[in-house]
């Protein structure tokens, strides 16, 4: 009875923090600056590349060195089209391509990803990142090389914006937070669904999720393509954020970072890769303008978040509440 | 018959593992199989459940022949299996553990938009199985915080959710303290006559034998050596000697 009291309050405060958040998000344009604005739009694109690496990672039992791929898909979707096929450049068009193309990507790739795991896994997921990465580092003509490609504002229903920052700090802005609780919505349902205990039985033992009735392989397979079409979406929206995309977003480099932020925020709570996105984001890009040793800042970062924080932020504030709470019983508050 | 097994073998490099065996299960009988290490117990137990294919000889289950067939789809057809060392899913709690098989049973384990805890039939099931198996007390803990009987158990309680029509059980006893013996098997085989499933137990444990088995099956360096009654094995002359070491 105590139990599901505590589960309770629980949920209550989890409903609680949600809602806050929602509110939080919606009238902060009003609150920050506009490049602060801009980094956390950075952020949220960020948050759902997370939440999308996190079903492979924390629910799946599988750790990719090669997010980038699907992250380069979803950006270079938006400045192909942009470049190549200019009359279908507008957002309704963009997100619907990115999902098919993240899907076709994360799809082939994943089949031959999900026959392995462990160290072999991150290596291929690596390895064939790095080949998309080589891809669009050298076919010039097309992907625009090193020099990478420019991404257009895009239209929305037939709505034109003239001005980058009108369109960040207006309707875009909104636009992000919509898809980010959707997103966030959907990954919700899906990791306390079935699948989702079907992936995790599959993480914790797959011998006897293969003896239960699950095909292991191919439950993997959905996890990939799902988490490559977030990350795939994530890349999207932050392509337009940027106004730029090079082939660096496919590098192994940056598939690290993916794991890092994540690991900032902590992968064993729901939540931890959203907070890690966003720290991740504004450390990055303050630790850049504070000086040209960031990387420093950044490994420095990761040391101590090992070293004192092994859950993450998530997972620390996780374990506080839950002190905070367990004392409050004990003295019968 | 519901598992018919027939010149079974199975050939490691230059060792033959399994030679020859014959033997068939009826429907709810429980059937012991005993044998020196090494004998090719589990061997056989992985050649019914799938995990191994056969060099040569057929296996049926309900008349079909199953020889060939994944271990999934021998799943599908009915036959669960239990292991040596348990395979649990140790993070998660109790109930999820017995859920998780119930959702692939009945075709929901896809379902993707709704909760797992919005399934009440199922979640009521799962209940009712670990009510049978004395571990609905447990059915929050985790897994992995049971002890070594209760895991046992569980790993039983786990195919027993898939509706078997036939029970492997790889030494459920194993690894299981002394006094607790009794207790393990009284709940699992409780069960298992209850439900009417039939089994296949490997077991060291003479009486645990005794007390549980319908039948017994003795193999000896990949051949059945003896069959019959567990009264009548004790009596076997060639078993005593060989298997329980007794003069």
């Amino acid at each position: 009875m105590g139990q599901l009291r505590w589960r309770g309050s629980i949920l209550s405060l989890r409903f609680f923090v949600y809602t806050s958040t929602l509110i939080l998000l919606l009238i902060l344009p009003f609150l920050l600056s506009p490049f602060d604005l801009i980094l956390l739009e950075y952020g949220l694109a960020l948050a759902l590349v997370g939440l999308g690496f996190n079903l492979l990672l924390r629910y799946t039992g599988l750790l990719s060195f090669g997010h980038g791929a699907y992250f380069a898909t979803g950006a270079y979707t938006v400045a192909m089209v942009g470049r190549y096929i200019p009359e279908l450049y507008s957002l309704e068009m963009l997100l619907p391509l990115s999902v098919l193309f993240s899907f076709i990507v994360s799809f082939v790739f994943g089949f031959i990803c999900v026959r392995h795991t462990r160290i072999f896994f991150a290596i291929l997921t690596l390895s064939l990142s790095m080949l998309v990465f080589a891809l669009l580092f050298k076919l010039y003509h097309i992907t625009g090389g090193s020099d990478g490609l420019y991404i257009p504002i895009p239209s929305v229903f037939g709505m034109v914006f003239n001005r980058r920052p009108d369109f960040l700090s207006g309707f875009f802005y909104y636009f992000l937070v919509f898809v980010f609780v959707v997103g966030f919505l959907f990954m919700k349902a899906v990791v306390n669904s079935p699948f989702g205990k079907a992936l995790q039985a599959i993480r914790d033992n797959e011998i006897r999720a293969e003896l239960v009735g699950i095909r292991v392989k191919r439950y993997r397979l959905y996890a990939f393509v799902i988490s490559g079409i977030f990350t795939g979406v994530g890349g999207t929206l932050w392509s337009f954020v940027n106004g730029h995309v090079t082939p660096e977003v496919a590098h192994w480099f940056f598939s690290g970072e993916i794991v890092y932020m994540v690991l900032l925020g902590g992968f064993a709570n729901f939540e931890g890769p959203i907070i890690g996105a966003i720290v991740f984001t504004f450390l990055k890009l303050y630790a850049m303008s504070f000086t040209e040793y960031w990387m420093f800042i950044i490994g420095i970062t990761l040391i101590i978040l090992v070293l004192l924080l092994p859950t993450g932020i998530a997972g620390g504030i996780y374990r506080l509440i839950t002190e905070i709470r367990k004392r409050k019983t004990l003295s019968g508050i | 018959m519901i598992l018919s097994v027939e010149k079974l073998e199975k050939q490691f490099g230059s060792l033959k593992a399994i030679d020859g065996v014959s033997f068939g299960i009826r429907e709810r009988e429980i059937v012991s199989l005993i044998g020196s290490n090494g004998a090719g117990k589990t061997t056989l137990v992985n050649l019914i459940s799938g995990y191994l294919k056969p060099t040569a000889g057929r296996i049926f289950f309900d008349g079909k022949d199953i020889t060939y067939a994944s271990p999934f789809k021998r799943v599908k057809l009915g036959i669960g299996r239990s292991f040596q060392i348990v395979h649990l899913f140790e993070e998660a709690a109790v109930l999820e553990n017995v859920r998780t098989p119930l959702f692939a049973r009945y075709r929901r384990i896809k379902s993707i938009l709704w909760p797992a805890d919005s399934y009440v039939d199922i979640t009521r099931e799962a209940i009712g199985i670990l009510k049978l198996f004395n571990l609905y007390d447990k059915k929050d803990s985790p897994a992995k915080e049971l002890s070594e009987g209760e895991k046992k158990i569980l790993d039983v309680a786990m195919a027993f959710a898939l509706k078997p029509r036939l029970l492997l059980l790889d030494e459920p006893t194993s690894g299981v303290a002394t006094h607790d013996k009794f207790n393990v098997m009284n709940t699992i085989v409780s069960a298992i006559r209850k439900e009417g499933i039939s089994a296949l137990i490997i077991e060291h444990d003479m009486d645990i034998v005794s007390n549980y088995s319908d039948n017994v099956l003795v193999i000896h360096e990949g051949r059945i050596m003896a069959e019959g009654k567990p009264e009548d094995i004790m009596q076997n002359k060639e078993v005593r000697e060989t298997i329980l070491g007794i003069q």
